[in-house]
């Protein structure tokens, strides 16, 4: 018995529309990576990595920026990810099926999608107003604040994937609690854990928001976590919204290396995940 | 000779047992405060948010809701505008992104070839990773000029002068403006809430299917009478999570709204929106008022955001019930 012509016209349209709908979504990744790449490579220039970030209408690099960029992911690398290591372990081994923990769990994936400007104004309240001054501390903490959640999830769900068998053969040998978890579980999980954390450096390592009223930018060389810190994603910002070319253009860069950074790292990450399994 | 060996054993697991507890205790303290900590913060930031503006909701009251005027000049601040532009911005990207997102996700599970799925979906997956700066610029210096050339003239010219709906489309095609921003928006949107799809999609039991299939089911069929209503609460719970991402965007938002303080029915006008204004204006706030109205401002924001989230939190953990899995 054959199909109504009505029903197989309809299932033609939903076919055709999930393929279309498919398109449209490959579609804008390949204009906006298109984009960076094309503008992007035509900004990059040997003083992009020597140079500081120049005065209106000169020519100059990012130096500055790139520095100020590592050193503040690299603190919140080293403030977010133990605390989130710990939360992660707690939420899927020692706090497991306590009330506790399924709060912390469901508040956790709150603040993984919470907005990011939101984490910028508390950290200038919390420690800009209090210190007086920006900061690349200032900083360095709320780019801990948005990895933290990313961990905490990825660490709990790591360490849920180790299996049961594991943990009791631990305790058959008579190891205590802390020692099963800390010389079986983290070495199981081990590339799980850290392909979380990679994926929380690649997520703070673009984000701008909490960086606008808490490391602020910096025109000059500094090295101090005490002051007002240059920083990639901030330069990128006022660049792009001022009236100069050679800010437009130097903006095109720092975007272009911004992206190819993040990207790689994704895509780094998703592989040896792979290669895990 | 069994006995010594017990009492042996048994005595080496005691010693194990004792030197043990107290670091057992100890690390477990350590990771339940690391839990703590998760809680404090989300804690913390609503009580900042709200200690920071509280200046603001005593001066103005409801006001700070309802007025529309924002000038800084003479200290008066309504957030009508920026609570508007939020809202019809984020619309804008769910009425593009939740159709587009089912699609892929129905594209992803059932029609295309089994060695192109994962790609594509890492792909997808990819539009999350991009940082929404990047959005932004492209948004300014690529996207919008080509909506000012080319989409924006037809729509003025076509929607424009029609009854009901013309004057969301009428006004000068500038490019930067709620529509715009809403479609940025939207592609931004759209990974969060196809990955959450393709993941209930393909875990909708295989028999279920079959059982379609067996009955003479069009794919189509299959998906609207059997997978949606069966991951109707996960996706319902996808779509709050990606309205949450849209409402809480900051930087792709502030490059291609405009920043104008201005009510205005036209999609093709400029207009504003709470991260939007706190991102262009808090380093400029020179007021005890001003500064404490925009963290107000992010107070609304993350009240907002919080009951939206918790929302799609609850929708999806309805779902992993319904599959008899507790986490």
């Amino acid at each position: 018995m054959a199909i109504p012509a009505r029903r197989r016209v309809a299932d033609a349209a939903a076919f055709g529309f999930a393929m279309a709908a498919t398109l449209f979504g490959l579609f804008w990744l390949f204009w906006i990576l298109w984009t960076t790449l094309r503008q992007g490579a035509s900004a990059l220039t040997p003083q992009l990595f020597s140079d500081m970030t120049p005065p209106p209408g000169s020519s100059g690099g990012l130096l500055n920026a790139f520095y100020g960029s590592a050193v503040m992911i690299a603190l919140g690398l080293v403030i977010g990810a133990p605390i989130g290591v710990a939360a992660g372990t707690f939420l899927a081994e020692h706090g497991r099926y306590t009330r506790l923990a399924s709060v912390v769990s469901f508040i956790n994936d709150i603040l993984l999608s919470a907005p990011s400007i939101v984490i910028g104004l508390f950290v200038y309240e919390m420690v800009v107003v209090t210190a007086g001054h920006f900061s690349g501390f200032a900083g360095g903490i709320a780019l801990a604040m948005i990895l933290l959640p990313i961990v905490v999830r990825t660490t709990e769900e790591a360490l849920r994937l180790v299996p049961d068998q594991m943990r009791e053969a631990g305790f058959a040998l008579g190891l205590p609690r802390w020692r099963v978890t800390r010389q079986i579980l983290y070495k199981a999980a081990l590339s799980a854990i850290l392909t979380g954390i990679l994926l929380g450096v690649a997520r703070i390592a673009g984000e701008t928001a909490p960086l606008l009223f808490t490391a602020l930018n910096n025109q000059f060389w500094s090295a101090s976590l005490n002051g007002p810190l240059a920083n990639v994603p901030v330069v990128i910002f006022q660049y792009a919204m001022s009236p100069y070319d050679e800010w437009h253009t130097l903006a095109w860069a720092g975007a272009f290396v911004l992206t190819a950074f993040v990207l790689i790292l994704n895509i780094l990450v998703r592989l040896l995940a792979r290669k895990g399994k | 000779m069994n006995a010594t060996l017990a009492e042996d054993s048994g005595l080496v697991a005691s010693t194990n047992r004792k030197s043990g507890a107290g670091a057992d205790r100890a690390f477990q303290l350590v990771t339940a405060a690391a839990a703590w900590f998760v809680l404090l913060l989300l804690g913390a930031t609503a009580l900042s948010m709200a200690w920071g503006g509280r200046l603001a909701f005593k001066t103005f009251g409801w006001h700070f809701v309802t007025g529309k005027d924002w000038d800084a000049v003479n200290n008066v601040f309504g957030a009508l505008v920026p609570i508007y532009g939020t809202l019809v911005t984020s619309a804008i990207a769910l009425i593009i992104a939740v159709p587009v997102s089912i699609g892929i996700a129905l594209f992803l599970t059932d029609i295309a070839p089994r060695w192109s799925r994962a790609p594509i979906a890492v792909a997808i997956e990819l539009l999350a990773a991009i940082p929404s700066i990047i959005y932004g610029m492209w948004g300014l210096f690529i996207f919008a000029p080509f909506m000012a050339a080319n989409v924006e003239p037809w729509l003025s010219d076509h929607l424009g002068s029609k009854a009901i709906i013309g004057p969301l489309f009428s006004g000068p095609p500038i490019g930067i403006g709620m529509l715009t921003a809403g479609i940025v928006l939207g592609i931004m949107v759209i990974p969060f809430i196809a990955t959450v799809a393709r993941e209930v999609f393909s875990a909708v039991p295989p028999p279920l299917k079959e059982s379609a299939v067996a009955l003479g089911s069009t794919r189509w069929e299959i998906l609207s009478r059997v997978t949606l209503p069966y991951t109707r609460s996960a996706i319902i719970g996808a779509v709050f999570l990606g309205l949450g991402r849209a409402l809480g965007e900051t930087m792709a938002v502030t490059f291609v709204l405009g920043n104008a303080h201005d009510l205005s029915a036209s999609l093709l006008m400029p207009s504003n929106s709470i991260a939007a204004a706190i991102a262009n204006e808090f380093t400029e706030a020179d007021t005890e008022l001003y500064r404490s109205s925009l963290i107000a401002l992010g107070f609304l924001l993350f009240v907002v955001t919080f009951i939206v989230l918790t929302i799609a939190k609850l929708m999806l953990l309805r779902i992993n019930r319904q599959y008899g899995r507790t986490h």
